[in-house]
Protein backbone atom coordinates (compact mmCIF):
# COMPACT_ATOMS: atom_id res chain seq x y z
CA UNK A 1 0.00 0.00 0.00
CA UNK A 2 1.43 3.10 -0.85
CA UNK A 3 0.91 6.04 1.75
CA UNK A 4 -0.76 9.59 1.87
CA UNK A 5 1.33 11.95 4.59
CA UNK A 6 -0.29 15.08 4.98
CA UNK A 7 3.26 17.23 5.27
CA UNK A 8 2.33 20.16 8.24
CA UNK A 9 4.63 23.78 7.99
CA UNK A 10 4.77 24.70 11.12
CA UNK A 11 6.24 27.81 12.64
CA UNK A 12 6.13 28.74 16.13
CA UNK A 13 2.22 27.62 17.15
CA UNK A 14 0.62 27.94 13.24
CA UNK A 15 0.58 25.74 10.76
CA UNK A 16 1.99 27.73 7.65
CA UNK A 17 1.85 27.08 4.04
CA UNK A 18 4.22 29.18 1.38
CA UNK A 19 5.50 28.66 -2.59
CA UNK A 20 8.63 27.70 -3.15
CA UNK A 21 9.53 27.29 0.50
CA UNK A 22 8.74 31.12 0.78
CA UNK A 23 5.79 34.00 1.48
CA UNK A 24 4.41 31.54 4.39
CA UNK A 25 0.88 32.12 4.62
CA UNK A 26 -0.73 31.53 8.31
CA UNK A 27 -3.64 28.80 7.91
CA UNK A 28 -4.44 27.93 11.68
CA UNK A 29 -3.69 25.66 14.33
CA UNK A 30 -1.74 22.63 12.92
CA UNK A 31 -3.15 20.16 15.88
CA UNK A 32 -6.77 20.47 14.55
CA UNK A 33 -5.45 19.83 10.99
CA UNK A 34 -3.39 17.10 12.26
CA UNK A 35 -6.71 16.16 14.23
CA UNK A 36 -9.05 16.35 11.24
CA UNK A 37 -5.99 14.01 8.89
CA UNK A 38 -6.17 11.36 11.33
CA UNK A 39 -9.65 11.08 11.28
CA UNK A 40 -10.29 11.16 7.75
CA UNK A 41 -7.31 8.49 6.85
CA UNK A 42 -4.02 9.72 6.99
CA UNK A 43 -1.01 7.26 6.65
CA UNK A 44 1.21 9.09 8.67
CA UNK A 45 1.99 12.99 9.22
CA UNK A 46 4.95 14.86 8.79
CA UNK A 47 5.68 17.88 10.62
CA UNK A 48 8.25 20.57 9.58
CA UNK A 49 9.67 23.43 11.67
CA UNK A 50 9.65 26.15 8.90
CA UNK A 51 11.62 28.57 10.62
CA UNK A 52 13.52 26.12 13.20
CA UNK A 53 17.02 27.63 13.10
CA UNK A 54 15.49 31.89 14.24
CA UNK A 55 13.42 31.07 16.87
CA UNK A 56 13.75 28.59 19.85
CA UNK A 57 11.97 25.14 19.25
CA UNK A 58 9.81 24.77 22.23
CA UNK A 59 6.61 25.70 20.98
CA UNK A 60 7.54 22.75 18.10
CA UNK A 61 7.74 20.58 20.98
CA UNK A 62 4.67 21.23 22.57
CA UNK A 63 2.97 20.75 18.91
CA UNK A 64 3.96 17.69 18.75
CA UNK A 65 3.99 16.82 22.39
CA UNK A 66 0.28 17.45 21.89
CA UNK A 67 -0.50 15.74 18.31
CA UNK A 68 0.73 12.58 19.56
CA UNK A 69 -1.49 12.56 22.18
CA UNK A 70 -4.35 12.06 20.30
CA UNK A 71 -3.24 10.90 16.64
CA UNK A 72 -2.27 7.34 16.42
CA UNK A 73 -0.49 7.12 13.04
CA UNK A 74 3.44 7.34 12.85
CA UNK A 75 4.32 11.18 12.87
CA UNK A 76 7.77 12.44 11.70
CA UNK A 77 9.38 15.77 12.57
CA UNK A 78 12.01 17.71 10.53
CA UNK A 79 13.23 21.42 10.16
CA UNK A 80 16.61 22.39 12.07
CA UNK A 81 17.56 19.42 13.82
CA UNK A 82 21.24 19.85 14.40
CA UNK A 83 22.26 17.13 16.74
CA UNK A 84 21.74 13.64 18.50
CA UNK A 85 20.27 15.62 21.37
CA UNK A 86 17.87 17.30 18.69
CA UNK A 87 16.61 14.14 17.60
CA UNK A 88 16.54 12.50 20.93
CA UNK A 89 14.25 15.88 22.46
CA UNK A 90 11.86 15.26 19.01
CA UNK A 91 11.41 11.45 19.36
CA UNK A 92 10.97 11.97 22.94
CA UNK A 93 8.15 14.49 22.66
CA UNK A 94 6.09 11.49 20.49
CA UNK A 95 8.08 11.50 16.93
CA UNK A 96 8.67 8.25 15.62
CA UNK A 97 11.03 9.68 13.01
CA UNK A 98 12.98 12.02 12.54
CA UNK A 99 13.67 14.47 8.68
CA UNK A 100 16.81 15.26 8.60
CA UNK A 101 18.53 18.08 5.79
CA UNK A 102 21.11 20.60 6.71
CA UNK A 103 22.98 18.89 9.59
CA UNK A 104 23.36 15.61 7.63
CA UNK A 105 24.77 17.64 4.44
CA UNK A 106 26.96 19.52 6.64
CA UNK A 107 28.08 16.96 8.63
CA UNK A 108 26.84 12.95 6.66
CA UNK A 109 28.53 11.21 9.94
CA UNK A 110 25.47 12.66 11.48
CA UNK A 111 22.87 10.13 9.14
CA UNK A 112 25.08 6.83 10.47
CA UNK A 113 25.67 7.65 14.50
CA UNK A 114 21.74 8.53 14.47
CA UNK A 115 20.94 5.39 12.69
CA UNK A 116 23.07 3.19 14.82
CA UNK A 117 21.70 5.49 17.79
CA UNK A 118 18.26 5.38 17.18
CA UNK A 119 17.35 2.85 14.46
CA UNK A 120 17.89 3.30 10.58
CA UNK A 121 13.79 3.13 10.64
CA UNK A 122 13.98 6.26 12.71
CA UNK A 123 16.29 8.18 10.00
CA UNK A 124 14.27 10.27 7.02
CA UNK A 125 16.77 11.77 5.03
CA UNK A 126 15.03 14.94 3.41
CA UNK A 127 16.50 16.74 0.36
CA UNK A 128 15.61 19.85 -0.88
CA UNK A 129 16.24 19.87 -4.43
CA UNK A 130 16.78 22.39 -7.20
CA UNK A 131 16.73 22.16 -10.53
CA UNK A 132 20.04 22.63 -12.44
CA UNK A 133 21.66 22.93 -15.67
CA UNK A 134 22.35 19.89 -17.34
CA UNK A 135 18.91 17.68 -15.97
CA UNK A 136 20.33 17.49 -13.12
CA UNK A 137 19.09 18.48 -9.52
CA UNK A 138 21.15 19.86 -6.58
CA UNK A 139 20.33 19.29 -2.78
CA UNK A 140 19.80 22.96 -0.85
CA UNK A 141 19.73 23.54 2.98
CA UNK A 142 18.34 25.75 5.51
CA UNK A 143 15.13 25.19 3.88
CA UNK A 144 15.54 26.04 0.61
CA UNK A 145 17.65 29.26 1.01
CA UNK A 146 21.20 27.98 0.23
CA UNK A 147 22.54 25.76 -2.24
CA UNK A 148 24.98 23.16 -1.29
CA UNK A 149 27.48 21.62 -3.99
CA UNK A 150 25.83 18.09 -3.58
CA UNK A 151 24.06 16.46 -6.69
CA UNK A 152 20.83 15.60 -4.99
CA UNK A 153 20.74 11.84 -6.78
CA UNK A 154 24.34 11.41 -5.43
CA UNK A 155 23.10 12.46 -2.09
CA UNK A 156 20.40 10.08 -1.66
CA UNK A 157 22.89 6.72 -2.45
CA UNK A 158 25.34 8.38 -0.26
CA UNK A 159 22.82 9.24 3.01
CA UNK A 160 21.50 5.23 2.02
CA UNK A 161 24.85 4.11 2.31
CA UNK A 162 24.80 5.93 5.44
CA UNK A 163 22.40 4.30 6.88
CA UNK A 164 19.30 6.29 6.03
CA UNK A 165 15.92 4.08 6.72
CA UNK A 166 13.82 6.50 3.98
CA UNK A 167 14.44 9.37 1.88
CA UNK A 168 12.01 12.60 1.90
CA UNK A 169 12.68 14.21 -1.51
CA UNK A 170 11.21 18.02 -2.24
CA UNK A 171 11.28 19.78 -5.23
CA UNK A 172 11.87 23.55 -4.36
CA UNK A 173 10.87 24.20 -8.15
CA UNK A 174 7.21 22.60 -7.72
CA UNK A 175 6.64 22.82 -4.12
CA UNK A 176 3.35 25.35 -3.52
CA UNK A 177 2.78 25.37 -6.87
CA UNK A 178 -0.21 23.27 -7.73
CA UNK A 179 1.94 22.45 -10.83
CA UNK A 180 2.70 18.54 -9.69
CA UNK A 181 5.57 16.69 -8.38
CA UNK A 182 8.95 16.78 -10.03
CA UNK A 183 8.50 13.47 -11.61
CA UNK A 184 12.28 12.77 -13.04
CA UNK A 185 13.30 13.89 -9.82
CA UNK A 186 11.15 11.43 -7.56
CA UNK A 187 11.94 8.78 -10.45
CA UNK A 188 15.95 9.33 -10.12
CA UNK A 189 15.77 9.17 -6.39
CA UNK A 190 12.98 6.47 -6.30
CA UNK A 191 15.20 3.99 -8.55
CA UNK A 192 18.74 5.29 -7.60
CA UNK A 193 17.90 4.28 -3.71
CA UNK A 194 16.96 0.59 -2.11
CA UNK A 195 15.12 2.70 0.45
CA UNK A 196 11.15 3.77 0.30
CA UNK A 197 11.14 7.21 -1.45
CA UNK A 198 8.40 10.19 -0.33
CA UNK A 199 7.61 12.45 -3.15
CA UNK A 200 6.80 16.36 -1.65
CA UNK A 201 6.51 19.35 -3.21
CA UNK A 202 3.81 20.41 -6.23
CA UNK A 203 0.48 18.19 -5.89
CA UNK A 204 -2.22 19.77 -7.08
CA UNK A 205 -4.77 17.35 -8.13
CA UNK A 206 -5.40 13.90 -6.86
CA UNK A 207 -3.89 12.66 -10.72
CA UNK A 208 -1.03 14.54 -9.67
CA UNK A 209 -0.10 11.88 -7.03
CA UNK A 210 -1.35 9.34 -9.23
CA UNK A 211 1.56 9.54 -11.43
CA UNK A 212 4.08 10.39 -8.68
CA UNK A 213 3.32 6.45 -7.82
CA UNK A 214 2.43 4.88 -10.86
CA UNK A 215 4.70 6.64 -13.29
CA UNK A 216 7.76 8.11 -10.87
CA UNK A 217 8.12 5.02 -8.61
CA UNK A 218 7.30 7.44 -5.04
CA UNK A 219 6.91 4.89 -2.06
CA UNK A 220 4.55 7.55 -0.43
CA UNK A 221 3.57 11.17 -0.91
CA UNK A 222 3.53 14.32 0.79
CA UNK A 223 0.57 16.50 0.24
CA UNK A 224 -0.03 19.77 1.61
CA UNK A 225 -2.11 22.59 -0.02
CA UNK A 226 -4.73 20.57 -1.65
CA UNK A 227 -5.82 18.91 1.86
CA UNK A 228 -4.91 22.35 4.28
CA UNK A 229 -7.21 24.77 2.11
CA UNK A 230 -9.51 21.80 1.51
CA UNK A 231 -9.77 21.73 5.51
CA UNK A 232 -9.32 25.68 5.70
CA UNK A 233 -12.39 25.85 3.23
CA UNK A 234 -14.67 23.45 5.05
CA UNK A 235 -13.98 25.25 8.68
CA UNK A 236 -14.78 28.74 6.93
CA UNK A 237 -17.81 27.41 5.93
CA UNK A 238 -19.37 26.27 9.23
CA UNK A 239 -18.10 29.63 10.47
CA UNK A 240 -14.95 29.24 12.31
CA UNK A 241 -12.78 32.17 12.88
CA UNK A 242 -8.95 32.11 11.77
CA UNK A 243 -6.88 33.54 14.36
CA UNK A 244 -3.96 35.26 12.86
CA UNK A 245 -5.25 33.93 9.51
CA UNK A 246 -6.38 36.56 8.21
CA UNK A 247 -4.17 36.76 4.50
CA UNK A 248 -5.07 33.25 3.49
CA UNK A 249 -9.00 33.91 4.86
CA UNK A 250 -9.33 36.25 2.20
CA UNK A 251 -7.88 33.68 -0.50
CA UNK A 252 -10.16 31.45 1.10
CA UNK A 253 -13.39 33.52 0.44
CA UNK A 254 -12.33 34.47 -3.56
CA UNK A 255 -11.26 30.55 -4.05
CA UNK A 256 -8.22 31.56 -5.27
CA UNK A 257 -6.27 28.68 -4.80
CA UNK A 258 -4.29 29.07 -8.12
CA UNK A 259 -3.47 25.32 -9.43
CA UNK A 260 -4.41 23.68 -6.80
CA UNK A 261 -7.50 21.75 -5.97
CA UNK A 262 -9.13 21.23 -2.37
CA UNK A 263 -9.46 17.87 -1.41
CA UNK A 264 -9.35 15.23 1.53
CA UNK A 265 -7.78 12.44 1.98
CA UNK A 266 -10.67 9.92 1.34
CA UNK A 267 -11.52 11.60 -1.99
CA UNK A 268 -7.67 11.19 -2.80
CA UNK A 269 -7.59 7.53 -1.94
CA UNK A 270 -11.00 6.25 -4.28
CA UNK A 271 -8.93 8.09 -7.16
CA UNK A 272 -5.81 6.29 -6.37
CA UNK A 273 -7.89 2.89 -5.88
CA UNK A 274 -9.98 3.73 -8.93
CA UNK A 275 -6.74 3.83 -10.74
CA UNK A 276 -5.49 0.22 -9.20
CA UNK A 277 -3.47 1.69 -6.73
CA UNK A 278 -3.28 -0.23 -3.24
CA UNK A 279 -4.12 2.30 -0.75
CA UNK A 280 -5.33 1.76 3.28
CA UNK A 281 -9.25 2.80 4.14
CA UNK A 282 -9.26 3.79 7.48
CA UNK A 283 -10.08 1.71 10.10
CA UNK A 284 -11.53 -1.39 7.65
CA UNK A 285 -14.45 0.68 7.03
CA UNK A 286 -14.08 -0.93 3.18
CA UNK A 287 -11.45 -3.60 1.36
CA UNK A 288 -7.77 -2.37 2.49
CA UNK A 289 -5.63 -3.62 -0.39
CA UNK A 290 -7.24 -3.30 -3.99
CA UNK A 291 -4.14 -6.11 -4.99
CA UNK B 1 -1.03 -4.95 40.36
CA UNK B 2 -3.66 -2.45 40.27
CA UNK B 3 -3.61 0.69 41.02
CA UNK B 4 -5.85 2.56 43.83
CA UNK B 5 -8.64 3.01 40.95
CA UNK B 6 -8.37 -0.56 40.23
CA UNK B 7 -7.26 -0.04 36.70
CA UNK B 8 -4.27 -2.88 35.22
CA UNK B 9 -0.81 -1.26 35.42
CA UNK B 10 1.93 -2.80 32.93
CA UNK B 11 5.17 -2.10 32.79
CA UNK B 12 6.82 -0.67 29.65
CA UNK B 13 10.43 -1.61 29.12
CA UNK B 14 12.64 0.91 29.02
CA UNK B 15 15.93 -0.16 27.56
CA UNK B 16 17.01 3.17 25.27
CA UNK B 17 15.08 2.10 21.92
CA UNK B 18 11.78 2.59 20.64
CA UNK B 19 8.71 5.54 21.01
CA UNK B 20 7.39 4.81 24.58
CA UNK B 21 5.43 7.48 24.33
CA UNK B 22 3.02 6.59 21.74
CA UNK B 23 2.95 2.89 23.55
CA UNK B 24 2.10 4.89 26.88
CA UNK B 25 -0.36 7.27 25.34
CA UNK B 26 -1.90 3.59 23.51
CA UNK B 27 -2.12 2.38 26.95
CA UNK B 28 -3.82 5.68 28.34
CA UNK B 29 -6.27 5.24 26.07
CA UNK B 30 -7.37 2.07 26.32
CA UNK B 31 -7.92 3.06 30.08
CA UNK B 32 -4.58 1.10 31.13
CA UNK B 33 -1.62 2.82 33.64
CA UNK B 34 1.69 2.47 32.50
CA UNK B 35 4.64 2.76 34.17
CA UNK B 36 7.90 2.92 31.62
CA UNK B 37 10.75 1.38 33.79
CA UNK B 38 14.06 -1.06 33.27
CA UNK B 39 14.15 -2.21 36.63
CA UNK B 40 13.36 -5.39 37.46
CA UNK B 41 11.07 -5.70 40.06
CA UNK B 42 8.53 -3.74 38.51
CA UNK B 43 8.30 -6.13 35.58
CA UNK B 44 7.29 -8.56 38.73
CA UNK B 45 5.08 -5.83 40.24
CA UNK B 46 2.73 -4.92 37.21
CA UNK B 47 0.17 -6.95 35.58
CA UNK B 48 1.43 -7.33 32.27
CA UNK B 49 4.46 -6.42 30.39
CA UNK B 50 5.27 -4.77 27.15
CA UNK B 51 8.73 -5.14 25.48
CA UNK B 52 8.67 -2.65 22.67
CA UNK B 53 11.65 -1.38 20.35
CA UNK B 54 12.77 0.10 17.75
CA UNK B 55 16.86 -0.97 16.25
CA UNK B 56 19.25 -3.58 16.07
CA UNK B 57 18.89 -7.05 17.44
CA UNK B 58 22.28 -7.56 18.85
CA UNK B 59 22.23 -4.05 20.52
CA UNK B 60 19.17 -4.67 22.32
CA UNK B 61 19.99 -8.10 23.61
CA UNK B 62 23.09 -6.49 24.87
CA UNK B 63 21.44 -3.57 26.38
CA UNK B 64 18.70 -6.02 28.21
CA UNK B 65 21.73 -7.77 29.38
CA UNK B 66 23.36 -5.30 31.07
CA UNK B 67 20.12 -4.13 32.74
CA UNK B 68 19.35 -7.57 34.01
CA UNK B 69 16.14 -8.02 32.22
CA UNK B 70 17.01 -10.93 30.02
CA UNK B 71 16.44 -13.43 32.43
CA UNK B 72 13.75 -11.19 34.16
CA UNK B 73 11.50 -11.82 30.99
CA UNK B 74 12.59 -15.40 30.60
CA UNK B 75 11.25 -15.83 34.15
CA UNK B 76 7.75 -13.57 33.89
CA UNK B 77 6.83 -15.06 30.68
CA UNK B 78 7.36 -18.65 32.33
CA UNK B 79 5.55 -17.32 35.45
CA UNK B 80 2.14 -17.01 32.96
CA UNK B 81 2.57 -12.81 33.20
CA UNK B 82 1.09 -11.54 29.76
CA UNK B 83 4.23 -10.27 28.04
CA UNK B 84 3.60 -8.78 24.57
CA UNK B 85 6.50 -7.78 22.31
CA UNK B 86 6.32 -5.00 19.42
CA UNK B 87 8.54 -4.77 16.75
CA UNK B 88 12.04 -5.23 17.28
CA UNK B 89 10.69 -6.45 20.79
CA UNK B 90 8.73 -9.41 18.86
CA UNK B 91 11.43 -10.70 17.73
CA UNK B 92 13.64 -10.67 20.54
CA UNK B 93 11.11 -13.30 21.78
CA UNK B 94 12.44 -15.72 19.40
CA UNK B 95 15.58 -17.74 20.09
CA UNK B 96 17.98 -16.33 17.36
CA UNK B 97 18.36 -13.38 14.77
CA UNK B 98 20.61 -13.21 11.46
CA UNK B 99 21.23 -9.26 12.03
CA UNK B 100 24.84 -8.43 11.30
CA UNK B 101 26.09 -11.98 12.94
CA UNK B 102 23.97 -14.55 14.76
CA UNK B 103 22.40 -13.52 18.26
CA UNK B 104 20.49 -15.50 20.73
CA UNK B 105 16.71 -14.09 21.38
CA UNK B 106 15.07 -14.45 24.84
CA UNK B 107 14.07 -17.81 23.29
CA UNK B 108 10.64 -17.48 25.21
CA UNK B 109 9.26 -18.66 21.50
CA UNK B 110 10.92 -21.03 19.13
CA UNK B 111 11.73 -19.76 15.89
CA UNK B 112 14.49 -17.60 13.58
CA UNK B 113 14.26 -13.96 13.05
CA UNK B 114 15.56 -13.46 9.45
CA UNK B 115 16.70 -10.72 6.17
CA UNK B 116 13.62 -9.31 4.59
CA UNK B 117 16.19 -8.38 1.93
CA UNK B 118 16.96 -12.15 1.20
CA UNK B 119 13.71 -13.89 0.98
CA UNK B 120 11.97 -11.23 -0.83
CA UNK B 121 13.88 -10.35 -4.00
CA UNK B 122 11.55 -8.64 -6.27
CA UNK B 123 7.74 -7.68 -6.60
CA UNK B 124 4.97 -9.59 -9.11
CA UNK B 125 5.43 -5.78 -10.48
CA UNK B 126 8.69 -6.35 -11.47
CA UNK B 127 9.87 -3.34 -9.17
CA UNK B 128 12.04 -4.11 -6.58
CA UNK B 129 10.85 -4.21 -3.08
CA UNK B 130 12.08 -1.44 -1.01
CA UNK B 131 13.76 -2.68 2.29
CA UNK B 132 13.82 -1.36 4.67
CA UNK B 133 9.96 -2.05 4.72
CA UNK B 134 7.77 0.75 6.10
CA UNK B 135 3.93 1.28 5.00
CA UNK B 136 0.62 -0.53 5.49
CA UNK B 137 0.01 -3.96 5.18
CA UNK B 138 -2.98 -5.79 5.67
CA UNK B 139 -2.77 -8.38 8.64
CA UNK B 140 -4.75 -12.01 8.05
CA UNK B 141 -5.55 -15.48 9.65
CA UNK B 142 -3.09 -17.47 9.89
CA UNK B 143 -4.62 -20.54 7.91
CA UNK B 144 -2.53 -23.21 9.76
CA UNK B 145 -2.20 -23.75 12.81
CA UNK B 146 -4.75 -22.76 15.79
CA UNK B 147 -7.74 -24.98 15.84
CA UNK B 148 -10.22 -22.19 16.35
CA UNK B 149 -11.19 -20.43 13.40
CA UNK B 150 -10.43 -16.70 14.13
CA UNK B 151 -8.93 -14.23 16.59
CA UNK B 152 -11.92 -14.98 19.13
CA UNK B 153 -10.28 -14.92 22.69
CA UNK B 154 -6.78 -13.46 21.31
CA UNK B 155 -5.41 -9.55 21.58
CA UNK B 156 -6.41 -9.65 17.66
CA UNK B 157 -10.34 -10.01 18.49
CA UNK B 158 -12.65 -7.83 17.16
CA UNK B 159 -10.25 -6.67 14.31
CA UNK B 160 -11.33 -7.76 10.75
CA UNK B 161 -9.23 -10.24 8.63
CA UNK B 162 -7.25 -8.04 6.08
CA UNK B 163 -7.21 -4.98 8.90
CA UNK B 164 -4.13 -2.82 7.63
CA UNK B 165 -1.34 -2.41 10.01
CA UNK B 166 1.57 -0.17 10.71
CA UNK B 167 5.08 -1.84 9.72
CA UNK B 168 8.29 -0.79 10.11
CA UNK B 169 11.15 -3.31 9.79
CA UNK B 170 13.96 -4.92 8.09
CA UNK B 171 13.78 -8.44 9.63
CA UNK B 172 10.95 -11.20 10.08
CA UNK B 173 10.25 -13.56 12.50
CA UNK B 174 9.91 -17.30 11.23
CA UNK B 175 8.48 -19.56 14.52
CA UNK B 176 9.55 -23.11 14.41
CA UNK B 177 5.94 -24.17 15.03
CA UNK B 178 2.86 -22.89 13.45
CA UNK B 179 0.74 -23.35 15.88
CA UNK B 180 2.20 -20.05 17.32
CA UNK B 181 1.10 -17.86 14.29
CA UNK B 182 -1.81 -15.55 14.71
CA UNK B 183 -1.46 -13.68 11.50
CA UNK B 184 0.35 -13.10 9.01
CA UNK B 185 0.94 -10.32 6.17
CA UNK B 186 2.65 -10.17 2.58
CA UNK B 187 5.16 -8.92 1.39
CA UNK B 188 5.90 -8.98 -2.23
CA UNK B 189 5.71 -12.71 -2.69
CA UNK B 190 6.37 -13.66 0.83
CA UNK B 191 3.71 -14.36 3.63
CA UNK B 192 5.03 -14.08 6.90
CA UNK B 193 4.11 -13.99 10.53
CA UNK B 194 3.32 -11.04 11.99
CA UNK B 195 1.36 -11.89 15.35
CA UNK B 196 2.03 -14.95 17.00
CA UNK B 197 0.62 -16.07 20.68
CA UNK B 198 1.56 -18.44 22.84
CA UNK B 199 0.18 -18.62 26.25
CA UNK B 200 -0.11 -15.55 28.17
CA UNK B 201 2.93 -13.88 25.44
CA UNK B 202 1.90 -11.92 22.50
CA UNK B 203 3.96 -10.78 19.81
CA UNK B 204 3.48 -8.67 16.48
CA UNK B 205 5.57 -7.26 13.90
CA UNK B 206 3.60 -3.95 13.49
CA UNK B 207 2.78 -1.12 15.76
CA UNK B 208 -0.56 -1.69 17.14
CA UNK B 209 -0.06 1.98 18.76
CA UNK B 210 0.56 3.59 15.41
CA UNK B 211 -2.33 1.48 13.59
CA UNK B 212 -5.24 4.20 14.12
CA UNK B 213 -8.67 2.40 15.60
CA UNK B 214 -7.78 -1.04 14.53
CA UNK B 215 -4.41 -1.19 16.37
CA UNK B 216 -6.10 0.34 19.15
CA UNK B 217 -8.18 -2.47 19.81
CA UNK B 218 -5.10 -4.78 20.94
CA UNK B 219 -4.99 -2.50 23.17
CA UNK B 220 -8.04 -2.46 24.79
CA UNK B 221 -7.95 -5.79 24.64
CA UNK B 222 -5.16 -5.82 26.94
CA UNK B 223 -6.86 -3.66 29.16
CA UNK B 224 -9.70 -6.45 29.41
CA UNK B 225 -7.49 -9.27 29.97
CA UNK B 226 -5.28 -8.08 32.56
CA UNK B 227 -8.58 -6.78 34.39
CA UNK B 228 -10.20 -10.32 34.06
CA UNK B 229 -6.85 -11.41 34.85
CA UNK B 230 -5.72 -9.33 38.02
CA UNK B 231 -9.18 -9.44 38.85
CA UNK B 232 -9.18 -13.05 39.25
CA UNK B 233 -6.05 -12.75 41.38
CA UNK B 234 -7.15 -10.62 44.29
CA UNK B 235 -10.13 -13.16 45.31
CA UNK B 236 -9.64 -13.69 48.77
CA UNK B 237 -9.44 -17.73 48.41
Amino acid sequence: MIRIIPRLDIKGPNLVKGIHLEGLRVLGRPEVFARTYYQTGADELLFMDAVASLYGRNSLLDVVERTARETFIPLTVGGGLRSLDDIAAVLRAGADKVAINTAAIGNPDLIEAAAERFGSSTIVVHIDAKRSAGGRWIAWTENGREPSTLDAVDWARRAADLGAGEILITSIDREGTGQGYDLDLTRAIADAVPLPVIACGGAGTGDHVRVAIADAHADAVCVASMLHYGVAQRLLERGFQFEGAGQFKVLAEKRDFGRVQPSDIPTLKRHLIDAGIACRIADSAEPADAR
Amino acid sequence: MPDEAGRPCVAIVDYGLGNLFSVAQACRHAGLDSAITSAPDDLWRADGVILPGVGAFGHAMRTLDRLGLRSTLIEVAAAGKPVVGICLGFQLLFSESCEFGTHAGLGIVDGVVENLRDAAPAAATGRRLKVPHVGWLGIHRASTGRSDDGWTGTLLAGVPDGAPMYFVHSFYARPARDTATLATARFGELAYCCAIQAGDVFGCQFHPERSGADGLRLYDNLARHLGVKAAAQSLPW
